[in-house]
């Protein structure tokens, strides 16, 4: 079980783990198990540069299309290419190996604004 | 009424059921101001069946076009279409089902497009191809917004001899979308596409080189060198066919380093129809997949392990993506790609090769035989599949001709001013030797 | 209706089987005049079948169709009424099967066809001038966007978004975004339909149109239609109404009258053509008279009785389609058409709407039902408080020999079922539906499990969808397993 004290969470079930000025970022159990059976997974580019708030993937399940939006502003640095082949990786494993992009952050502040573990446990029982 | 089975009786049981003395009350919530009885006053009486044969017959007999002997080609062609083809796809079972939603009760329509989709694949040699799109017209369109996704670049560059509607049907698609485009113009000498101008023309904006081959002048594209050329600046390279018959004769498009090849598949078992239904087809390199439009059939395993096809890739389409989608395309034209996979199924790989070898033969034949006449010269004498461009001396030929129960060709003046007296005329396996002879012949005497 | 899936039709294909009969004259002298380098070597793999195994492998394939021809289609939003068989043989006259670039004076009859399907489809919409090139509906509202779009630009005020109602269907959407708008989506009131208050909320100079489906997804009238135009057109904003529904509005009410400016129609929809396993639709467009110069080309006039094409209209749009349109399908519309007639068109409404409301009436106590408005031809349940789910209750119908209704669409309902039974089922299919539901719902109830897992007897069961989107195998291929 990963833990996930250091975790931070968006309000659109993303989570952040941060290491230096690097973040590695992906989408929440919660909205794995809302999505269902993911088939694709668009991936942004290395290189590409977003703001808090763009939406930077897609996740494609069979049924749905899911919009992940950058909770931090900065450069991505690498990309999950397993996803490529395996998509499943999000649903089986969604904090770890289902991790989606890595961003070098412009702006360490706007970790601020993201919710901790228990604050997102929290918010979820809101929903 | 034959199509309404409820009956009087029936009807007021369900009346009294919901509580109702007439159907009035089910529309109340319809302002009255919007009831006027007299809105539908000048409607013609309903016909009985048997007057209603009589009325299309009525319209039938004021179309005289099947008198004429006609050499019309450009976009819609006159092929043999073997009986069969209109039987299997006649049946209730194939005319009268919903598109296949529900894929466990719709295995049928499902497996016949899947093998449609790999005929489509074999013909242009590409690893993907979808269950059809409405025309050639709006399948060149789609074609440039699939590059335009998947590149991200803003600029199309098209050829000239894009037929001319195809061009306006693209010039509306892109026109709203911020999507530049430019034409490539055309070597007078060759009826190909000006290499020269091309290259001067492409640059690292372009999105594709959008080129018709073979083009609307009947001529047969260097296609390996616009596609080498295109792919040099990164830029995708785009092939339209209008005729589909070509494909069996020529070299697949994916050989000649084509991406996406898309057009116009009417020539596979669908009758003229007056201009539609027809088939619009679409067919590309496996990178392409997840972007493009209209519906995929896909194969799959049940929960027994049972092969089965399903729609896949549905997260692409409008009724799920919105305005997201790849396309907004809903109903498409399976039931034609369903006759398009009869007719290949039934011509089959040696008919398809006999069929399209003679298309070019007799054209060829035609060609040869024109030699012989004065007043009237081919501009292109080489490198045609059935479509070739004439030049003639006398400005009234066609009307002529008409005279004598000819349809000479169509009229190229019709689409470019500077091209009077100038015809393409389309050659298939419907016309035998003895129906150029007689061209000739009448020609011979009116020129 | 267990039957298996007949091979693949290139695992039946043996070299040297012949499936035509064209006798072609040899051509022993003639040069081929084309590079040889540019010549296709070979159709490797390609079918070689006689005529006898293509007529049993299609046939075979047919048996595993449901269509209407066998039963009930209780699809919401699509209207799959049945399909007459009278239509189909007009529509196969070979003499209408003419080329579209024919002389004019040589297809009178085609042309004649074309005009009067216009006047015709006026007449019941109100709307005073048609095209029928569009091939489909979604193809139609791409279309009638565009007339909007050009309309504005010309009188200088280009805006930027289209309003659609979260009821709407999702080609609205798609539509508006290919004619290059921005959408906005604005909320159905707790009646389920648009109200004043909220389009003027949600309206400024930059709001181009409202597109609006009437009656809506839920089958409800949008009663607030007329006043909804007027506060549009004083905004400068237009009116799209999305004809899909005209089902419930034959010979009772013309949206020409509520103020719309401009409509699509589905001809394999309310107009009966065959829905050929996903299509040839037809998507006409009707607009109002201040547009009309707007629409795209070719246009047809009738010059007292003499028809002429003209290939340019002042303003138009450009051209949406090849040729004319789908013209055998509207071969087949005009034959409905004239079949109804004046005194069958309002019937088509009548019992459309009556065997909704019958429906509703009926199932109104075992299912959820959302919206309490009135229904006029479509009703929408939800699987709200039941222990299975709307896709599960589908799978079961198939195993009682019906397709099920709509699902999980419009978006607004949970678990939605969208129902409508069109005038052409008969009472006693409407009572065996009926009961068949009853049947599911209490089976439900007592094993929830046998319906999770429906259908049983079908030729395939719940097929994995997963993977066909993880691992697409969108062809065949030689020496690859199935």
């Amino acid at each position: 079980m990963v833990d996930l004290k250091d975790y931070r969470f968006s309000e659109d079930h993303e989570w952040v783990k941060l290491d230096g000025d690097i973040a590695t970022i992906g989408i929440t159990d919660y909205a794995q198990k809302e999505l269902g059976d993911v088939v694709f997974v668009e991936l942004p580019s290395v290189g590409d540069s977003f703001a808090k708030g763009d939406n930077c993937a897609n996740i494609e399940s069979v049924k749905a299309v899911s919009d992940v939006y950058s909770p931090l502003s900065g450069e991505i640095v690498e990309v999950n290419e397993e996803l490529d082949s395996a998509p499943e990786l999000i649903n089986q494993d969604p904090y770890e190996k289902g991790w989606i992009f890595k961003i070098k952050l412009d702006d360490k502040s706007e970790l601020d604004s993201l919710k901790t573990y228990e604050e997102y446990e929290e918010y979820l029982k809101g929903l | 009424m034959r199509y309404f089975p409820l009956t009087e009786y029936e009807r007021k049981e369900i009346f009294d059921f919901l509580g109702i003395n007439s159907e009035e009350e089910l529309f109340e919530d319809i302002d009255k101001a919007l009831r006027n009885e007299d809105n539908f006053e000048d409607f013609p009486h309903a016909l009985d069946e048997r007057e209603l044969i009589e009325k299309f017959k009525s319209l039938a007999s004021k179309n005289t076009f099947n008198q004429y002997l006609s050499f019309l080609g450009s976009g819609a062609y006159n092929h043999f279409i073997p009986e069969v083809v209109s039987y299997l796809s006649s049946k209730g079972e194939f005319l009268t089902p919903y598109t296949p939603y529900q894929p466990e009760v719709s295995q049928g329509s499902l497996q016949a497009m899947f093998e449609y989709q790999t005929m489509i694949s074999m013909l242009t040699g590409m690893d993907v191809s979808n269950s059809s799109l409405y025309d050639g017209g709006t399948a060149a369109a789609e074609g440039v917004l699939l590059v335009m996704r998947k590149s991200r670049k803003g600029k199309v560059l098209i050829s000239e001899l894009l037929h001319p509607e195809y061009k306006e049907i693209v010039e509306t698609y892109v026109q709203n979308l911020g999507i530049e485009y430019d034409y490539v113009k055309y070597d007078k000498n060759t009826a190909k596409l000006d290499i020269n101008d091309l290259k001067q023309k492409i640059d690292d904006k372009t999105a594709c080189v959008l080129f018709q081959s073979p083009n609307f002048f009947g001529i047969v594209e260097d296609s390996k060198k616009i596609s080498d050329i295109s792919h040099e600046s990164k830029s995708y390279s785009v092939q339209v066919v209008a005729e589909a018959y070509s494909l069996p004769f020529l070299k697949p498009p994916a050989e000649n380093g084509v991406d996406i090849v898309v057009g116009e598949a009417q020539s596979f078992g669908l009758p003229l129809s007056h201009g539609g239904p027809y088939l619009g087809f679409i067919g590309a390199k496996e990178e392409f997949l997840r972007q493009m439009p209209g519906r995929i059939v896909g194969e799959t395993k049940d929960v027994d392990g049972k092969r089965g096809y399903v729609l896949t890739l549905s997260t692409r389409e409008q009724h799920i993506k919105r305005e997201k989608a790849t396309s907004n395309i809903c109903s498409n034209q399976a039931w034609c790609a369903l006759r398009a996979g009869i007719f290949l199924a039934t011509m089959g790989k040696k008919g398809l090769q006999e069929v399209s070898s003679y298309n070019h033969k007799i054209t060829s034949y035609f060609v040869r035989k024109v030699k012989e006449l004065k007043g009237m010269e081919v501009l292109y004498d080489r490198d045609f599949f059935n479509e070739v461009v004439v030049k003639i001396s006398d400005d009234k030929l066609f009307d002529k001709l008409k005279d004598k129960g000819i349809l000479f060709g169509v009229d190229l003046s019709w689409f470019y001013n500077d091209m009077k007296n100038t015809f393409v005329l389309n050659f298939t396996e419907i016309h035998k030797k003895s129906d150029i002879d007689r061209l000739i012949e009448v020609l011979g005497e009116e020129l | 209706m267990k039957r298996e899936l007949p091979e693949l039709i290139f695992n039946k294909s043996k070299d040297g089987k012949i499936g035509y009969s064209l006798n072609l004259e040899e051509f022993d002298d003639i040069e081929i005049l084309i590079d040889k380098d540019k010549l296709r070597d070979d159709l490797k793999d390609f079918p070689q079948l006689s005529e006898v195994e293509i007529v049993r492998h299609y046939t075979a394939l047919g048996d595993l169709n449901y269509s209407v021809d066998r039963g009930f289609y209780p699809l919401g939003s699509c209207t799959m009424k049945y399909n007459p068989k009278v239509n189909e043989k007009v529509a196969s006259f070979e003499v209408f099967s003419t080329h579209p670039y024919s002389p004019f004076d040589l297809v009178q009859g085609n042309l004649e066809i074309l005009k009067l399907t216009e006047e015709l489809l006026s007449k019941i919409t109100g709307l005073p001038a048609f095209t029928l090139t569009p091939a489909a509906g979604a193809h139609g509202e791409f279309t009638g966007m565009l007339v909007v779009r050009k309309y504005l630009e010309d009188r200088g005020d280009a805006r930027k978004i289209v309003l659609i109602p979260d009821s709407a269907h999702g080609t609205n959407p798609a539509s508006a975004h290919f004619a290059g708008y921005d959408v906005k989506e604005i909320p159905s009131n707790e009646d389920g339909i648009i109200d004043v208050k909220t389009l003027k909320e949600n309206l400024n100079k930059d709001v181009a149109a409202l597109m609006v489906t009437n009656p809506n997804t839920l089958g409800i009238f949008e009663k607030n239609i007329v006043e909804i135009a007027k506060v549009l057109h004083k905004n400068g904003s237009l009116l799209y109404m999305d004809g899909a529904n005209l089902n419930a509005l034959m010979g009772i009410a013309r949206p020409g009258d509520f103020g719309v400016d401009v409509l699509h129609l589905n001809l394999h929809k309310t107009f009966s053509t065959p829905h050929g396993g996903g299509g040839p639709g037809s998507g006409p467009i009707g607009v109002a008279d201040y547009l009309k110069n707007y629409l795209p080309v070719p246009r047809i006039e009738r010059k007292r009785d003499k028809f002429e094409v003209s290939f340019y209209n002042e303003k138009s749009i450009g051209r949406v389609k090849n040729f004319y349109g789908n013209f055998l399908v509207i071969i087949k519309a005009l034959a409905y058409i004239l079949t109804l007639g004046k005194e069958n068109l309002k019937r088509v409404s009548y019992d459309a709407v009556l065997n909704a409301n019958y429906i509703r009436k009926k199932l109104e106590g075992l299912l959820n039902l959302e919206y309490k408005s009135k229904t006029l031809h479509e009703v929408v349940f939800s699987d709200k408080g039941l222990n299975v789910k709307t896709l599960d209750i589908a799978k079961r119908l198939l195993d009682y020999g019906f397709h099920p209704f709509t699902i999980y669409f419009p978006l607004i309902v949970h678990g939605a079922m969208m129902i409508e039974p069109t005038e052409t089922e008969s009472k006693e299919t409407l009572d065996r539906f009926i009961d068949v539901m009853k049947i599911i719902l209490e089976e439900a109830e007592k094993d929830e499990e046998s319906v999770k897992n429906s259908p049983y007897s079908t030729p395939v069961r719940r097929l994995d969808e997963v993977l066909a989107a993880r691992k697409p195998v969108v062809k065949w291929e030689k020496g690859v397993e199935s």
